[in-house]
């Protein structure tokens, strides 16, 4: 790391500023003028606006009053605040619609069908990128060009195996279907993670007589925590927010059924009644949201590695 | 590709003896569990081969009875027990749930503990026990059901009588379906253009400012929400009331309208336009992932590039696009070639906000209304199919891409 002469100015000053290359700190000044420009300000405020007031209204809506929600516009709200959580307890515990057990649903499918894939694309990442076979690369890039098939050509044969199988309405089919379905995209971003170890920490571990069990949990699986968590967050927020598997497998039972397939059924059954729809809508996103930005991070460092790596 | 990195025992060979040096008594050790250094390497490199051909086999098998319409999973059949298939209670639901996470953590381990243990454990045994779990579930639940479907484009709604290619031409040449291929081609060229370009130029806009990492925050969120959601969402905002006195707007745009002087719009029946109206809910949502790739690429262009752009004289939108444009055209590609994969296969924003009525259906949406609701098997595996055939070259491209970086490696 470079260090830049700290500049004679007040002690105080210096600490607050981070240390930064002169050339960035150059980009970042002319940065600065071009959002000046109030074309560009203007540009960047409109996108961000746009991308954002579509949820506040959501959000705003799911709090009024149904009667409210129907003869006046969200917007109104900031001039006539309401409040209430009677849309929350109706859809949530609401004999009719209980959003409460889908919501139930949804945790018990996504956590086996993210801790499942996960670990079998793992090993298989670590057998490409560490074990040397025969075919070794032929194999990965089949797997890797799976990853792009649409998942409806699966989906008819499955089910009708499922039916076969007499497991069909089952748990087990949504998690089996996500797993498989997710196995080609974390294998690959795995293996491209794996690559980046050194060699020599692996070469180390097997001089001193380790095996490949050994290696894979002792020396690599500490070091790809980040990479696990990145797939994981993709893999959870795919699943929590799948609706095609979730129809095509978990059907419209309560028993099954996650709250994606609920919610579309609700939007489908009573597209007006949006004192549900908003607080629907919003116990849906609510656990994805929190997840998300809580790991922001990883899941940033997980698109770029699966993104512009090649 | 030569690898540097190959493992301590020798590679495997096809041909059989070369890893079986050690082998000095013929009786099979029957302790797979068990087993020290000792040459038991002949047993496990047998059981190995033996547990690859069936592999082999059953894969190979399941390809070829599929062309024949010949199910090998048929007759499987056994009597599960009742908890783990009807969960009605929380509890029960939970309990299933450890029940399989425990479950497959133990058939892992015994599988890993198994090449563990020995020695002399041949190549082929590793492989598999690493890489055949994986493998065994792609072939049973992409591979095989890829053939499946394909065969099952060619027969009737039941899948009994082949038809040839009548369901294709029905595809291609009926007024409905014409009308969902033409969708499909508006969202499939506007949604990755609109979507790459607007989270271009907002990555490009905002880099580097003040409020960089609270600016791509609020572009960015829509991505943790499911398309059910923000279909919800956008269609509150297209929501309509009656153009009366005493009847306010609810929705936010026609509110806009009606506060500019216009009459209000039934947005989400009026086709074509309507199929706009949806993909914008794609391009909501799809724009922050854009955004964040094009982002760090921005960033990674090199400093003293953009320097002696400057000094040239460059500014602003010429900057723009003589420097950063051709800088991140990897970037660009990439997601460009995501998000054209992804709003093909999306089907979530056509079902929920219209239902795919009023001419607003796409391949997607009708693969699960043929498939799953008006029960037209054949038709439904055609489509399908037709999806399948429209991401092929993108396979080829992507896998031409991966060669190319493996060989920079």
């Amino acid at each position: 790391m470079t260090t830049t002469p700290t500049p004679p100015v007040v002690p105080a000053d210096t600490a607050a500023i981070p240390r930064q290359l002169t050339a960035a700190e150059r980009r970042a000044a002319a940065a600065r003028a071009k959002l000046s420009s109030p074309w560009a300000s203007a540009v960047a405020i409109v996108i961000a606006l746009v991308w954002t007031i579509p949820t506040i209204g959501l959000l705003v809506s799911s709090f009024r009053p149904q009667q409210s929600i129907n003869t006046s516009g969200w917007w109104t709200w900031f001039t006539n605040p309401e409040f209430t959580f009677a849309n929350y307890d109706e859809v949530l515990f609401g004999a009719r619609e209980s959003f409460s057990t889908y919501f139930i649903n949804s945790i018990v499918i996504t956590l086996p069908a993210v801790v499942i894939p996960i670990t079998l694309a793992l090993l298989a990442a670590y057998a490409f990128a560490w074990i040397d076979f025969k075919g070794r690369d032929i194999l990965f890039v089949a797997v890797f060009a799976l990853q792009i098939v649409p998942l409806q050509v699966a989906l008819i044969p499955l089910m009708q195996q499922y039916v076969r199988w007499e497991i069909a309405g089952s748990f087990w089919t949504v998690w089996l279907s996500h797993s498989i379905f997710a196995l080609p995209l974390a294998t690959f971003l795995l293996h491209n993670f794996m690559k980046d170890i050194p060699p020599s920490l692996v070469e180390a571990a097997r001089v001193d007589g380790a095996g490949h069990v050994k290696i894979f949990f002792r020396v690599l699986l500490p070091l790809l925590v980040p990479a696990i968590a990145a797939f994981g967050i993709f893999q959870f927020l795919w699943v929590w927010n799948d609706l095609l598997v979730a129809l095509t497998f978990a059907g419209g039972t309560p028993n099954v059924a996650p709250l994606t397939a609920r919610l579309a059924e609700l939007a489908g059954s009573r597209g007006e009644a949006w004192h549900l729809l908003t607080a629907g809508a919003f116990v849906a996103m609510i656990v994805p949201l929190v997840v998300f930005l809580a790991l922001q991070r990883y899941f940033v460092r997980g698109l770029l590695s699966g993104g512009v790596k090649g | 590709m030569s690898d540097p990195r190959s493992p301590s025992p020798p590679p495997a060979d096809d041909s059989a003896g070369s890893t079986v040096t050690v082998s000095g008594h013929d009786t099979p050790d029957p302790r797979l569990l068990g087993g020290g250094p000792r040459p038991s390497g002949s047993v496990r490199w047998t059981l190995a081969l033996i547990a690859l051909g069936v592999f082999a086999t059953v894969a190979g098998a399941a390809f070829l009875l599929s062309a024949f319409g010949v199910s090998p999973f048929d007759e499987f059949s056994v009597p599960w027990p009742n908890w783990l298939l009807d969960t009605t209670t929380t509890p029960e639901k939970l309990g299933v749930m450890v029940f399989a996470i425990v479950l497959f953590v133990v058939v892992m381990a015994l599988i890993l503990l198994s090449v563990d243990r020995a020695r002399a454990v041949p190549n082929w045994a590793l492989v598999a026990a690493f890489l055949g779990p994986a493998l065994l579930m792609l072939a049973f639940g992409l591979l095989y059901p890829m053939f499946r479907t394909i065969r099952e484009s060619f027969f009737d709604r039941t899948g009994a009588n082949y038809i040839g290619f009548d369901n294709y031409v029905t595809m291609f040449s009926q007024n409905e379906f014409q009308i969902v291929l033409r969708n499909t081609l508006i969202w499939v060229l506007l949604v990755p253009i609109l979507a790459t370009f607007i989270g271009l130029v907002y990555a490009v806009l905002v880099d580097r400012t003040r409020f960089e990492a609270l600016a791509k925050g609020l572009i960015f969120l829509p991505m943790a929400i499911s398309l059910v959601g923000a279909s919800i969402i956008w269609r509150f905002v297209y929501a309509y009331r009656p153009d009366q006195d005493g009847v306010a707007q609810i929705g936010l745009i026609n509110q806009l309208l009606v506060w500019i002087g216009f009459e209000p719009q039934q947005f989400l029946l009026g086709a074509p336009m309507n199929t706009f109206w949806l993909l914008i809910v794609m391009i909501w949502v799809q724009t922050g992932f854009a955004m964040t790739v094009l982002s760090a690429a921005i960033k990674a262009i090199p400093d003293d590039i953009v320097e002696a752009a400057r000094l040239d004289g460059l500014t602003g939108i010429r900057m723009f696009r003589y420097i950063t444009v051709p800088s991140i055209r990897p970037a660009l590609i990439v997601v460009m070639v995501t998000v054209t994969m992804t709003t093909l296969k999306a089907f979530d924003i056509v079902r929920t906000m219209t239902g795919g009525q009023f001419e607003t259906s796409v391949v997607a949406n009708e693969f699960y209304t043929q498939s799953f609701r008006q029960g037209n098997f054949g038709l439904g595996a055609t489509l399908a199919v037709f999806l399948f055939v429209l991401v092929i070259p993108v396979v080829i491209y992507q896998v031409r891409q991966l060669r190319l970086a493996e060989e920079i490696r």
